[in-house]
């Protein structure tokens, strides 16, 4: 038992079913209230971290619900409740006293408690009920601003997205319970036998690429740019969106073993580093290139994941979650400031505010993997994995990289560049205090560099209790430095000139490759239709039918009341006349004339005289 | 114990009628969710002395009609326990939800009440007639609900539910009397009937007695293609009486599958288990999509009913095959096919009661009516969007452990259909943000039933004090399902014996 590990989870998670629901009276508490518990989660995801406690409550029958906190959740853990103090920390002094704070910071560290127990969860009944809850909350979070509809909207195209994506670990839960009882413990994946194994792995991957925003389900990221930029800062860079990496990264043994899901993986998670770094490129919206580089860079840790990089992909991850928070934290600073996120409106927008452009710079070199940044560092060491692989792999990995640089410098040029006259000038900055959070992000940007190095790499690997993990060698480093440095000096150089890509290529990048519109034409159109069409028959044939029989009844019922019951009654009818006619003729012979009775009994006695004489 | 708990609900009613014609309305509600609480109290103290494990309990056997086999039998077990306990919180929610009801207070609470002992009757019942009777007079009962206190089409609806149901139970009298003419000596004792097992190496005649009381109990549920009433039935009844109706009679038909079709026909049952499968399959698919297509809040709700009632199909269907399966999966379909008895009443009762108040301030139950409601309404919102997630199985809610273990132990024997089946919670998923994003977010729009628009008023605490403690309930077994489980896992166990035979 251990009462911090249970607190972990269970303190954001009551605090934040409290403040979710408290209304408007509690908006002005919300704020210190959450950024307190928030800092005392983190007090406690370093303690789990360092003391590896485990907890076990029964649930369901041979089901258990067990968490414990390892190497890897440990990265995990203190990883999400750092980034979301700063989340916090940030959206409590910036301004926005007439919105309603308490349900967002509530629904801030509901999500923090749910992703806290998807990383801790060591089984999978667990894990997705941390899963889906992050979900709800993240739907909740992007719909913050509901009276728009076109932001509602947004929230059900993510979770309808991650949700089918999720199908995969019900799935992947029924079949391991099929093929062996227990408790399904995520590290027990891999006994399966053939064709369990398979579906376990195939529905673990697909709601891990689901969640992760992986090709094909990248679209939804798009979509959910809609919500608050401090709600991306934490869901869609530090948390939800690597919750799939990190599963593909807990469950490196079943993807070995399935013997197709390993390469599987890679392939998939370098495929999404290419397109969508390219998607990314396209962009000239601030929070839609973070979005689709969001997709990119965690393509790097699924495909770390699948080459069993684990160091490297739990570098990239770490590395990414403060880029990318600080990255989204400024866009939205600046959209609070100038009312807008399209790049080229941004023009000058770091000259205005010098503050934030450092930090904005920080960040976006971190992104680009310029040397001596973390990024730069952890993606050598998660792609010599690669190579050992295979070198296409590499050579994809390193092409994405390439573009990495290419789509960040594009920031720098347009929030650098010089700014146009223009009407007006910036509009509300954001407060000192705000800055402080987005300096740590920035601190941790370059403070994580070394960890990529010997000796505190070895350590690391040491802590995550990983295999012996491929060595990159010092050639990589130099070669993606150089190569990072060249494409940054072309983009630069280059300018706000559109990228060198063929006109219907750079649309098809521009608009997300066409994600979203495949999948409404495939998949959310024929469904409405089939819903229709099982109304349609649902009221016109069985209902119908139904009906039709009730009249039928009743048409039956009239119909003996009009056939048989008049041929009965007919019957009865014909038969009292009969008899009426009959006893009419019987009363006939009754004259009372007794001269008439009396040949009527001289008649009758001669038939009777006459038939015994015969008869003798 | 028992029979105080079935009877006393009746024997208010009667003394509610008896009352003089002056009483003021507010002693009559004073006395019915008085009466409703009791209930709620000798429920919890019956469940309090329930020994988990310890099979039925508290049974009481009486000579009823001696020659024709049928007798006064009564008890629980870990099977019936949970619907009771149901069956209790339900009715005290309606009680506290009709407050306010100002039509015809006295008959209407005299019903609800005779309703809850029909219920209660009918859960507790060990003898076929007996659970016969209660069947068809909980329909009885049901009926003047509809017919008296619905709305406009009330008179038909309340009709086709009847009819449709009625003639559903007399398919079931059939199959009863089916078992009882099998059985040596003749008897309607279920616990009798069970052990006997009467129609063992007779598959000739078991056939058409299983067919004939799965029919009748698929009407009750109601399973596709005979759930026609059912939408109709919702719609026009009152927001309480279609609560029960959907969180208490529909149990029935699931029900009489756990208790009567399984363990007394298990042969029968393990040949056949693929149609019911086949049937659960469809009533997922199909009840989601059409509830899809629904503009109607109402209607909507009606139809994920059958869609939610498909996954216990689902589940009592697979845990029949033995094949290819460990008793752990087997027993897990049960057990969450049992759970998400418990969990659909809370969850559908919630949500029918928020449409009736949704109704009494828009006067209609078209989502397009509405928008913006959680500007002006924010505690209808958070329940309504709670319900809402409840039902669509987010983990949390007990829809999740209920669905979640029918999944589970369904994929093994049966996968493909369990595999169509998943689909239904996010196409359930996908309806229920639709309805929510429709009615409760977007710009406001007052609802305008009479030409003037008002603001949407939030929910008054009557309302909310019937609300509430569903979806906290359902948030417990959500948690910390392990008290329900408890029960339940037991009775599981015991049906999987007894169709093993």
């Amino acid at each position: 038992m251990s009462p911090a590990l249970w607190s972990l989870i269970g303190l954001p998670l009551a605090a934040g079913t409290l403040l979710a629901p408290a209304g408007r009276r509690a908006d002005r508490g919300a704020p210190p209230l959450a950024t307190a518990v928030s800092a005392l989660v983190l007090g406690l995801a370093v303690a789990a971290a360092l003391r590896h406690p485990a907890v076990e409550a029964p649930l369901l029958e041979g089901l258990p619900l067990r968490l414990a906190v390892d190497g890897l959740s440990g990265v995990l853990v203190v990883t999400v409740a750092a980034v979301t103090l700063a989340v916090l920390l940030y959206s409590a002094a910036r301004p926005g006293e007439e919105e309603a704070r308490a349900r967002f910071f509530g629904l801030m560290l509901l999500f923090e408690g749910s992703m806290l127990v998807t990383v801790t969860a060591t089984t999978l009944p667990t894990l997705l009920m941390g899963w889906e809850v992050m979900g709800a909350a993240s739907w909740a979070l992007i719909g913050y601003r509901w009276r728009e509809p076109e932001r509602t909207a947004a929230a059900g195209t993510a979770f309808l997205t991650t949700r089918a994506a999720d199908l995969g670990l019900y799935l992947a839960a029924g079949a391991a319970l099929a093929a062996g009882p227990g408790p399904l413990a995520l590290d027990g994946l891999a006994r399966a036998d053939e064709p369990w194994l398979s579906l376990v792995t195939a529905g673990v991957l697909v709601a891990a690429l689901g969640k992760s925003a992986q090709l094909p389900f990248s679209f939804w990221l798009s979509r959910a740019m809609r919500g608050p930029s401090p709600v991306s800062a934490l869901l869609h860079s530090a948390a939800m969106v690597v919750a799939g990496a990190y599963l593909l990264l807990r469950t490196g043994p079943l993807l070995d073993a399935s013997g197709w899901g390993a390469e599987a993986t890679a392939w998939a998670g370098a495929a999404t580093a290419l397109a969508l770094g390219l998607v990314a490129v396209a962009q000239s919206d601030f929070k839609q290139l973070l979005a689709a580089s969001t997709c990119a860079q965690i393509g790097f840790m699924v495909l770390a994941a699948g080459t069993g990089a684990a160091t490297g992909g739990v570098l990239q991850l770490t590395a990414h979650a403060a880029a990318k928070s600080l990255l989204f934290l400024v866009a939205g600073a600046w959209l609070t400031a100038w009312g807008t996120q399209r790049l080229p409106a941004l023009r000058g927008a770091a000259r205005t505010d010098r503050v934030l452009g450092a930090l904005c710079t920080v960040g976006a070199l971190s992104l680009a993997g310029l040397p001596p940044l973390s990024l730069w560092a952890a993606k050598d060491v998660l792609l010599a994995g690669a190579l050992e692989g295979s070198p296409w792999l590499y050579a994809t990995g390193l092409a994405a990289a390439v573009l990495s640089a290419v789509y960040s410098v594009k920031i720098l040029r347009f929030v650098w560049g010089r700014p146009e006259p223009r009407a007006g000038t910036a509009g509300r900055r954001i407060p000192g205090r705000a800055v402080i959070p987005l300096a740590l992000l920035a601190a941790a940007c370059v403070a994580l560099t070394p960890m990529a190095f010997p000796p505190a790499r070895d350590a690391l690997t040491r802590y995550l209790g990983a295999e012996a993990q491929p060595v990159p060698h010092a050639w990589e480093f130099t070669l993606s430095g150089t190569l990072a440095l060249l494409a940054a000096a072309a983009a630069w150089t280059r300018g706000d000139r559109p990228p060198p890509l063929p006109p219907r290529a750079e649309r098809l990048a521009r608009q997300w490759l066409g994600l979203e519109h495949a999948a409404h034409t495939l998949l959310v159109s024929p469904t409405l239709a089939a819903a229709r069409a099982a109304a349609a028959f649902d009221d016109r044939v069985l209902d119908r039918a139904v009906n039709a029989s009730a009249r039928g009844a009743v048409g039956l019922a009239r119909w003996t009341d009009r056939f048989i019951e008049r041929a009965i009654d007919g019957a009865v009818e014909g038969v009292a006349a009969t008899a009426r006619r009959l006893g009419g003729q019987a009363r006939r012979p009754q004259t009372g004339r007794l001269h008439q009775y009396l040949a009527q009994a001289v008649a009758a006695f001669s038939v009777i005289a006459a038939v015994l004489a015969l008869v003798r | 114990m028992l029979t105080v708990l079935v009877f006393t609900p009746t024997a208010v009613a009667l003394l509610l009628l008896a009352l003089p014609p002056r009483t003021p309305v507010q002693a009559l509600r004073a006395v019915w969710a008085a009466t409703a609480a009791v209930e709620l109290g000798l429920v919890v103290a019956v469940w309090a002395g329930y020994e988990t494990g310890g099979g039925t309990q508290y049974e009481v056997r009486a000579r009823w009609i001696p020659n024709a086999g049928v007798g006064y039998h009564i008890g629980v077990d870990g099977l019936s326990l949970p619907l009771l306990a149901l069956t209790c919180v339900l009715f005290l929610a309606c009680a506290l939800h009709s407050l306010r009801e100002n039509r015809r207070f006295r008959e209407f609470a005299a019903l609800f009440l005779f309703l809850q002992t029909t219920c209660l009757g009918l859960f507790v019942s060990l003898d076929l007639i007996l659970f016969f009777v209660f069947f068809d007079l909980s329909i009885v009962a049901m009926y003047f609900v509809i017919a008296g206190w619905g709305h406009r089409d009330a008179k038909a609806a309340a009709l086709k539910f009847f009819l449709y149901t009625f003639l559903g139970s007399l398919a079931l009298l059939l199959g009863f009397i089916g078992l009882y003419l099998a059985a040596a000596p003749h008897t309607f004792d279920m616990v009798d009937l069970t052990r006997q097992n009467p129609l063992a190496d007779r598959p000739a005649h078991a056939a058409p007695v299983l067919f004939a009381i799965v029919l009748g109990l698929a009407v009750k549920t109601p399973t596709v293609p005979f759930h026609t009433w059912l939408p109709p039935a919702h719609t026009e009844a009152p927001a309480a009486g279609s609560a029960i109706l959907a969180g208490v009679l529909l149990k029935m038909g699931t029900y009489g599958f756990l208790r009567i079709a399984m363990p007394m026909l298990p042969d029968a049952w393990r040949r056949y288990a693929l149609v019911l499968v086949v049937v659960g399959v469809l009533s997922v698919l199909h009840g989601a999509l059409v509830a899809l297509a629904q503009t109607d809040f109402k209607r909507m709700i009606a139809y994920t009913s059958v869609n939610h009632m498909g996954y216990i199909l689902l589940g009592i269907g697979a845990a029949a095959q033995a094949a290819g399966t460990s008793a752990q999966a087997r027993s897990l379909a049960i057990t969450g096919s049992v759970t998400q008895m418990v969990s659909h009443g809370l969850i559908t009762g919630a949500l029918f009661l928020l449409a009736g108040a949704l109704y009494e301030r828009g006067r209609t139950y078209d989502m397009g009516a509405y928008g913006g409601v959680a500007a002006t309404a924010p505690a209808f919102a958070i329940l309504t969007g709670a319900a809402a997630f409840a039902s669509l199985g987010l983990p949390g809610f007990s829809g999740f452990i209920a669905e979640f273990q029918i999944f589970t132990g369904a994929l093994g024997p049966q996968p493909l259909a369990t595999a169509l089946s998943v689909l239904g919670i996010l196409l359930t998923a996908g309806l229920f943000l639709r309805a929510l994003r429709k009615i409760l977010t977007g710009p406001p729009r007052p609802p305008n039933p009479s030409g003037a628009p008002r603001a949407f008023q939030d929910l008054r605490a009557h309302e909310y004090a019937g609300v509430a403690p569903l979806l906290v309930l359902a948030v417990i077994l959500g948690i910390a399902p392990r008290f329900l489980l408890d029960v339940i896992e037991p009775a599981s166990h015991a049906i999987l014996e007894q169709l093993a035979r």
